[in-house]
């Protein structure tokens, strides 16, 4: 902060203008750590902490954080936090940490964070410091081996156009802003420092499997997939919503249009026999006249961010089905012979396991037998 | 061991709790951060830890922060006129021994110890910021209340001199507090994760020392496997596993494990491998966990899923295109 001071106005100036953008994010191991252990704690609850850092040209330091205490809606405990805050952050000064602000992190339900909120935090924390981050962490995801860390920000043209607070089609077309261009995430790097590193090389020695691998192969991702499912179903409720308020403003448009027409040619006859009468001719605009009164389009920023929050829950159901986008398309083609595919690569493994159980005979006839049982429970066809 | 009537009986009074102690990695991960932070010149950097203490005595360790301090044990005099001002300022400090020239200085509200303040060589002096440490503590309070003092660490190789001092103040704050030393300089050429609780060696009412007993040390790192070693162990790490990447990973692992047991029973039925029960055992176990199901079950199962998750994909996709679609309708409808 004092350095900048120090500058002469002409050096601030000279500087602004070379200002490289955002392009990583360093966070560093104990961040991650702590923000995890933050975020879990409290999950399913929703929890903000805010990240302190060093702005390093295109690179921006996350180097320690420290949790907020979960908000109450009460006017005399938002100044308690704002003290909390400041407390905090002059606590961890004297400990030699760094003292910058670079945003705030948050936890996510499966991904919908995507709101007006998170919009309007972002402006007030960048109103404050030039360059601010978002990190989003999805407790829910980290179950399944997925370290679900993003780093987000709003772009730069998207900012304007919020702060001139103008989501018409017609401004956003002039900007060429579609709802892609509402945040950029920013690739997110992990340093830690060496002691660091050494400390968890000597303590843990690598193990052939961990607990993320466990995670990962856990089969049963269908409560995710259904969650994120009836939260896609919501979302394109709210798009639907979204498209008949423009139906209806479209709607009322045409019929303003329509009724303007007719009050235009009403006047223009009037005006034909008062010219003929040798009257002057009435102004053809009548500012007083509800018709003329411009109908107010409805913001499509809500529309945008509906949008965002699809494309999300699109990501993470090809996440769950372990599908990209790129080979879904060569194995739909390929569904039939997929099909065909599949008994060959399952079979050896079956007849190996056979082999080496051979003296324990009875015990898998027992299983088969319980098996097949289950199956027929679960209502399938077997052959036991 | 009750003191006879009468007679001054020398007694350890040994800790109850405090029987073992698990430490998460973020303390860990915080400690290291503070010692690499820590103030020019200092030697160690103490801080105060959170948690809870289970009924069967185990501490579980799973937050901390650094507390400011400041500690001589040799030039003491250099030492006071430097750090006298800063006491008053801090308004307290652990001091124990006293001077032998009866300089007079009032250590009234210095030292909240009962130690005799003069008379004394000094051997040893700590100054802590406590305020910091109550203010950092009502902090910490007011975001998880469940956390509370479980103990303090020091970074250092083992207990040293003014360690007693620090122990002395943290057993004000809470009964039989665990001091946790993380060994920052490698002084045996390893990682060295130590916990101590203090017995108090006691004549009659007069407290003469304290030992400080090794308790087992337990690291909890299943949370930090949940991240990824891979991520935490080097220095940098450019890109985060995704979905995709991660589950590959995570195959050719298991790939390579079920080889390993490939080799392994076919050494043993070939003899070159000695047979070992227990190994034979679990890989029986865990054979006999895999569901038998008749090929013809299974690949109506496997298909069904693969045929729901293509379902999936595919919608997944059209919503994809659709909002593709929609935006394109609605710039569209603009032009109008």
């Amino acid at each position: 902060m004092a350095n900048p001071m120090a500058r002469s106005f002409v050096q601030a100036l000279a500087t602004e203008e070379v200002v490289s953008p955002l392009r990583v994010v360093q966070m560093e191991g104990l961040v991650v750590l702590k923000i995890i252990k933050h975020c879990k704690e409290f999950s399913p609850a929703l929890v903000t902490g805010q990240l302190l850092g060093l702005d390093v040209g295109s690179v921006l330091e996350v180097t320690n954080c420290f949790p907020f205490p979960i908000r109450e809606e009460d006017e005399e405990i938002e100044t308690d936090g704002a003290n909390y805050q400041l407390e905090m952050m002059r606590c961890l000064r004297e400990v030699n940490v760094d003292n910058n602000t670079v945003g705030w992190y948050q936890s996510t339900l499966l991904g919908s964070f995507q709101t007006v909120e998170l919009i309007e935090t972002f402006m007030n924390y960048q109103e404050n410091i030039r360059r601010c981050v978002c990190i989003i962490y999805d407790p829910s995801r980290s179950n399944q081996g997925v370290l679900a860390l993003k780093a987000l920000k709003l772009s730069d043209s998207f900012m304007d156009l919020y702060r001139s607070n103008n989501f018409t089609g017609e401004k956003l077309r002039e900007k060429n802003l579609a709802w892609v261009d509402i945040f950029e995430e920013i690739p997110i790097k992990v340093s830690n420092s060496a002691l660091i590193s050494a400390f968890m090389t000597d303590l843990e020695t690598d193990s052939p499997v961990t607990q993320c691998d466990f995670d990962r192969l856990q089969l049963s991702t269908n409560p995710f997939v259904e969650r994120n499912m009836e939260f896609l179903i919501e979302c394109m409720e709210d798009l639907t919503g979204e498209q008949q308020k423009f139906q209806y403003y479209y709607r009322n448009l045409s019929r303003q249009q329509a009724q303007q027409q007719a009050w235009l040619q009403k006047r223009r006859a009037e005006n034909v026999t008062r010219k003929a009468q040798g009257e002057e001719p009435l102004p053809e605009e009548d500012p007083s006249n509800p018709i003329f009164k411009p109908l107010p389009e409805p913001s499509r920023l809500d529309s945008f961010l509906i949008t965002n929050q699809i494309s999300n829950y699109c990501n993470q159901i090809n996440g769950y089905a372990l599908f990209s986008p790129e080979i879904l398309s060569k194995t739909c083609g390929n569904l039939f012979s997929l099909q065909m595919e599949v008994p060959s690569p399952n079979e050896p493994p079956l007849k190996k396991m056979g082999k080496t159980n051979a003296g324990a005979d009875g015990s898998l006839q027992d299983q088969n037998g319980i098996r097949g049982a289950r199956l027929k429970n679960r209502g399938e066809p077997s052959d036991a | 061991m009750a003191a006879a009537e009468g007679q001054t009986v020398l007694q350890f009074v040994p800790s109850p709790a405090g029987t073992s102690a698990k430490v998460h990695p973020v303390v860990l991960f915080g400690i290291c951060d503070s010692y690499v932070r820590r103030p020019d010149q200092a030697e160690r950097v103490i801080g105060t830890l959170l948690g809870s203490v289970a009924p069967d005595g185990t501490v579980e360790i799973r937050n901390s922060y650094a507390v400011p301090h400041n500690e001589s044990s040799d030039q003491v005099s250099d030492f006071l006129s430097d750090l006298y001002p800063s006491f008053c300022r801090w308004g307290v400090c652990c001091g124990f021994g006293g001077f032998d020239d009866n300089r007079g200085m009032s250590f009234s509200n210095c030292s909240r110890g009962s130690q005799e303040l003069s008379g004394f060589r000094v051997s040893a002096l700590v100054a802590l910021d406590i305020d910091y440490h109550h203010n950092m503590f009502l902090s910490h309070q007011k975001v998880n209340p469940k956390e509370v003092i479980v103990g303090w660490y020091s970074t250092g190789f083992g207990v040293s001199g003014g360690s007693a001092l620090i122990h002395d103040f943290y057993c004000r704050e809470v009964a039989n507090p665990v001091h946790l030393t993380v060994d920052t300089g490698f002084k045996n050429g390893e990682a060295s994760i130590k916990a101590y609780v203090s017995i108090n060696l006691s004549l009659g009412d007069r407290q003469l020392a304290a030992q400080f007993h090794e308790i087992p040390v337990e690291l909890q790192m299943a949370e930090a496997e949940r991240i990824g070693f891979d991520i935490l162990k080097t220095t940098m790490v450019d890109k985060l596993p995704g979905d995709l990447e991660g589950m590959e990973a995570t195959m050719v692992r298991l790939l390579s494990l079920i080889d390993d047991v490939y080799k392994y029973v076919d050494g043993v039925v070939e003899g070159d491998v000695i047979p070992d029960n227990n190994i034979g055992r679990s890989i029986a176990d865990s054979l006999a966990s895999v569901p038998k199901i008749f090929p013809a079950a299974f690949d109506k199962l496997f298909n069904d899923r693969l045929q729901d998750n293509v379902l999936l994909a595919y919608l997944s996709a059209i919503a994809r295109t659709q909002l593709t679609v929609a935006e394109k309708l609605n710039t569209a409808a603009q032009v109008l």
